[in-house]
């Protein structure tokens, strides 16, 4: 469990740092930030990066700041800055609720909110809040940079829409208006491990029923996505058990479940249903 | 026995000694241990789980720079298969495992070369670059299937256990009732911190190998090293340094062992192996799995008329060590604290393409205890009695102690030598308010929630012998040192063996320093494992103490013009009974030396006894399992430490809630192993663990040793199993459901929702 040999790179600046990575990208170069994912995987050698481009020391990257309604959380911000409030309003409080949900503290005091995002996990608390928010994705490279979509950001399991020469610079996500709801639950074998299924319900309340649902399901499917169906199941309805219920049962059914040996098609389904609800039972 | 033998520091929770090295950092485990100039070890490992070797290139490792050596089975020809400890019948002999695999691969993980060079990272590297090429054959996973070839001979079914007693037959032919269960247990392993190391060094000048990293049991260790590569006994030595835990698993004889030792005496260097843990997931002695079928004839008031029991063991891909010890253990004990008047038990042993067995913590009885108790629960089921109440109808009494199981196990026959079993579950029920709490959780069922109440009750074992050798030393500073060839695993083994000498001489714990797993400071030693070390090595200091203080007041009491019946020692004075002159033990040791020796020599075991608890919360929903409340009654004979002994029933405890909730070892259809790392092999944390409750009984002193110890390192795991099966039982309301450990949450809501499990 030792990693194969590796270049490491340890750029100041951030148009140094997309330098190296636009020469080194080709021979299978790496980002490195808070390393809580690509490491474990580099000592078990089924990742052998031959360049590392090591962020920890580029000035910039620690921004965490609100602008323009969103707060912007840069490539270096670890997990748990956000035990606190990062952001005004419900989205801080919100994130401070997910964020202890992610593994355990010493973890959370070393990996980043961005590294997440971009490894992609299908069970990550960061990708679902992402995919649930409808946050902005900050890429840049030697060539550019582009904004882009949580919607258009998530491909696959651990695959999202970056090129190999970008770099998650920072994710941008939308404050939520005062009065915002949320809730968020978390299933999984034992405290800190990665999620066998996870939701997140964030909507609003307009004379006494839900608007603007928005309802993310995560460990269930390739990526963490918005479930439009149990949306609909809300939407309009009084916040309350019936209509939690048949949106758990709406997102229950509406997922194309993941499948291993330790959760079967139906038992996913089990867990999408229990989560949904529980979380939004935890949003009231 | 005498009850105030031990004096007044016995008994009592006094800080372990151990602590403090350990608390300032200062600990030194097997990686800290380095010499100049030395080779790092890597093994190169099967990736296949069943294979014909037919061909290993290491070209490409030899050209990396930095490396020394790579060895295949060629360079290892000369060293026998690893022998047996305990319970080598000699039908398991073919079976036996070389350091480097041979002719066939036999699971994933088999050692099939050994790569030196300079640095760790290095070894690693040319270890990848070693093609071992190999021609598949067809892996066998599941122990209960028929026997397949093991070579061209042999079957993957080298014996069975046959144990029992009585007309079974006849047993069944006159029960009223029938009852029959199917049950299996999941692959587990002590999973230590600190990973298996050896550092091994030769010194020409002196002609000594010496082996660093050791644990567990040194002096048979060192005796096997010493036969297997043809060297005389006193030119090896092993050393014990802090152990980061043992379980069974660390400090056995493995092949990276005898790697290691054979390249330092043929480099002339030292040679360092640091395990990863994926080695040591894949490497290092699984244990545990199992699958009974049981049948239990009962007559019409539940008392048990005879058990027939037929088990298929899974070891693994090699008879290792421990050889049949665990399925015999499972066999012998599983009748446990009831009166079973006819008995039968066949244990298949079979092999199969998975890491090799050993024992792990209360091996065989966390299966047995498993099979036994879903047993009692299901005739109470069917006898429409409660759990409590069939216990009672069918427990030993305390009259009929000393009581002859009629089984033997171990080289000895099972003879429990005192016990009040129906005392101690009469306590507990009152201690713990068991009626009370049973029926909070039927109030709380009422009202939708899964709560549930388990129970299950056991007979430990303890003190193996054959033997135990002492010798106390009084230093002119004042220290007094005790040499022992036991071992220390973290269990505070220290610290009792101090405060046993220490009452039996009337010093000062403190002053006390234990030496042990040095196989070079005292010529034998039984280490430890079995629960042993309390009752073996504490009798043994005892006696070597006892004899120690009549030397001392011997030499004594002509120097204070008495005779040393008029003489006493306390806080490591000696004064006379009547008042008057005295004389500081140290000051003694000044003018003549003092050494006393005691050897505790006993083949029968104690058999120390308990009750455990469980209070669970099942999640409907998504078929978790919450421990709630867990708690255990224990009856220890005589505790010498209780804070040690809590500590070692909790840690107990928390391994077994692992093996009843969450680890498994889990293969492919191939025979690929599944639980490769922390996150596929799933020990439980503080979150997972509630607080361990205990009941600590002295009702049941041992008759055999002069203090009445009993040991306390296995009482924890034991009936852990069976407890979290007996507590979701009836939290979900389907009395017999659970039939197989660990209770997935996958399972469990398969249960719930009435459908086969997947």
């Amino acid at each position: 469990m030792k990693p194969a040999p590796f270049v490491r790179h340890a750029p100041k600046t951030l148009d140094e740092a997309l330098k190296i990575l636009a020469e080194v990208a080709p021979q299978d170069g790496r980002i490195l930030a808070g390393g809580q994912s690509l490491v474990p995987v580099m000592a078990f050698r089924m990742a052998r990066p031959a360049h590392l481009v090591d962020i920890n020391e580029v000035a910039g990257l620690d921004k965490l700041a609100v602008e323009d309604g969103k707060l912007i959380v840069g490539a270096r911000v670890r997990h748990a800055t956000f035990h606190r409030p990062a952001a005004p309003g419900p989205l801080g409080a919100l994130l401070a609720v997910v964020v202890r949900n992610i593994a355990h503290y010493p973890i959370r005091t070393r990996g980043t909110m961005c590294g997440s995002l971009a490894n992609a996990d299908p069970a990550s608390e960061w990708c679902l809040t992402a995919a649930t928010l409808g946050a902005q994705m900050v890429a840049k490279s030697a060539s550019g940079e582009r904004v882009i979509a949580a919607d258009d950001f998530f491909e696959g399991i651990m695959s999202t829409a970056l090129a190999e020469d970008e770099l998650l610079a920072e994710v941008r996500l939308p404050l939520l208006p005062d009065g915002t709801k949320f809730g968020f639950n978390e299933f999984s074998r034992r405290a800190g491990d990665f999620a066998m299924s996870v939701a997140l319900a964030v909507y609003e309340i307009k004379d006494g029923r839900i608007a603007s649902p928005r309802l993310g399901v995560g460990g269930a499917e390739p990526h963490p996505r918005r479930i439009p169906e149990a949306e609909a199941a809300l939407d309009g309805q009084a916040p309350g058990d019936m209509a939690f219920r048949a949106a758990a049962e709406a997102a229950a059914a509406a997922i194309d479940p993941l499948e291993d040996a330790q959760t079967d098609a139906s038992y996913r389904r089990d867990l999408v249903r229990a989560v949904v609800r529980r979380a939004l039972e935890a949003s009231l | 026995m005498s009850k105030d033998a031990g004096g007044t520091v016995i008994g009592r929770s006094v800080p372990r000694l151990e602590d403090r090295p350990l608390l300032t950092g200062q600990g030194r485990f097997a990686a800290n241990i380095s010499f100049p100039g030395q080779l790092h070890m890597r093994v190169v490992r099967s990736a296949v789980a069943h294979g014909k070797l037919t061909g290993l290139d290491a070209s490409a490792a030899l050209n990396v720079p930095g490396v020394h050596a790579v060895w295949t089975a060629a360079d290892v020809a000369h060293i026998p298969p690893i022998g047996f400890r305990l319970t080598g019948l000699t039908e398991l002999e073919p079976y036996r495992q070389y350091v480097l695999a041979r002719d066939r691969v036999r699971y994933v993980g088999e050692p099939v070369a050994a790569v030196f060079a300079s640095d760790p990272y290095i070894a690693e590297d040319a270890a990848d670059l070693v093609d071992v090429r190999t021609e598949d054959l067809p892996s066998i996973i599941d122990a209960a299937e028929q026997p397949g070839f093991y070579d061209d001979e042999r079957r993957t079914e080298p014996a069975i256990i046959r144990k029992g007693y009585g007309d079974v037959d006849a047993a069944f032919a006159q029960a009223q009732h029938i009852v029959e269960l199917e049950l299996s247990i999941g692959r587990h392993s002590g999973v230590p911190i600190e990973t298996r190391g050896v550092i091994a060094t030769y010194d020409e000048e002196r002609d000594v190998l010496a082996m660093y990293g050791a644990a567990k049991v040194p002096h048979w260790n060192r005796d096997s090293i010493a036969m297997m590569l043809g060297r005389k006994l006193e030119t090896v030595q092993l050393f014990e340094g802090h152990v980061g835990g043992g379980f069974g698993i660390r400090g056995e004889l493995y092949p990276e062992d005898l790697l290691a030792c054979a390249a330092a005496l043929k480099f002339r260097k030292p040679v360092k192996w640091i395990e990863d843990r994926r080695e040591h997931l894949i490497a290092a002695n699984h244990s545990r799995q199992q699958r009974h079928k049981i049948r239990a004839a009962v007559d019409d008031h539940g008392r048990i008329l005879g058990l027939d029991d037929t088990f298929f063991h899974d070891n693994g891909a090699y008879m290792r060590t421990h050889a049949a010890t665990v399925p015999d253990l499972a066999a012998a004990m599983l009748p446990g604290p009831y009166i079973v008047p006819a008995y039968r038990a066949h244990g298949h042993i079979r092999l199969t393409n998975k890491t090799p067995c050993g024992t792990y913590r209360a091996p065989g009885r966390y299966e047995s205890t498993f099979v036994r108790e879903r047993l009692m629960d299901a005739i109470a089921q069917r006898i429409q009695v409660d759990r409590l109440e069939i216990r009672r109808r069918n427990l030993i009494a305390k009259e009929q102690m000393p009581y002859d199981a009629r089984t033997a196990t171990l080289g000895t026959d099972i003879i429990y030598d005192s016990g009040d079993y129906a005392g101690l579950l009469r306590r507990v029920d009152r201690h713990y308010g068991l009626a009370r709490a049973i029926a909070r959780a039927e109030q709380r069922r009422s009202t939708g929630v899964l709560a549930g109440v388990g129970l299950a009750m056991f007979v430990e074992k303890s003190g193996l012998g054959p033997s135990d050798l002492v010798r106390i030393t009084l230093h002119a500073d004042g220290t007094t040192e005790v040499v022992t060839g036991s071992a220390s695993v973290g269990q505070g083994m220290e610290t009792a063996m101090a405060q046993i000498c220490a009452g039996a001489l009337g010093i000062d714990y403190a002053t006390v320093r234990v030496i042990h797993g040095q196989t070079d400071r005292i010529e034998r030693g039984g280490g430890a494992y079995a629960s042993r070390v309390t009752v073996m090595t504490g009798e043994a200091t005892h006696r070597a103490a006892c004899d120690l203080r009549a030397k001392a007041l011997a030499a004594a009491a002509p120097l204070m013009q008495t005779t040393p019946d008029r003489l006493t020692i306390a806080g490591g004075v000696i004064t006379r009974v009547n008042g008057g002159a005295s004389m500081p033990l140290a000051e003694l040791a000044r003018i003549v030396s003092l050494t006393g020796e005691g050897i505790f020599e006993y083949k029968h075991m104690v058999y120390p006894y308990g009750v455990h608890i469980a209070e669970v919360l099942v999640d409907a929903e998504s078929g978790g399992v919450t421990v709630e409340r867990y708690f255990v009654g224990y009856d220890i004979g005589r505790a010498v430490n209780p804070m040690l002994i809590e500590g070692q029933i909790a840690g107990g405890v928390a391994q077994g809630i692992g093996g009843a909730l969450y680890e498994d070892f889990r293969y492919a259809e191939n025979g690929e192993p599944l639980s490769v790392s922390f996150a596929d092999y799933l020990m439980p944390t503080a979150h997972e663990i509630p607080r361990i409750e205990l009941l600590l009984t002295e009702d049941a002193p041992s008759p055999l040793n002069s203090l009445g110890l009993k040991g306390a390192g296995e009482g924890g795991a034991n009936a852990a199993g069976a407890a979290i099966a007996s507590a979701v039982d009836d939290a979900i309301g389907l009395p017999g459901a659970i039939t197989e450990l660990p209770i997935t949450p996958q399972r469990l809501k398969a249960l719930l929702r009435g459908l086969p499990p997947h």
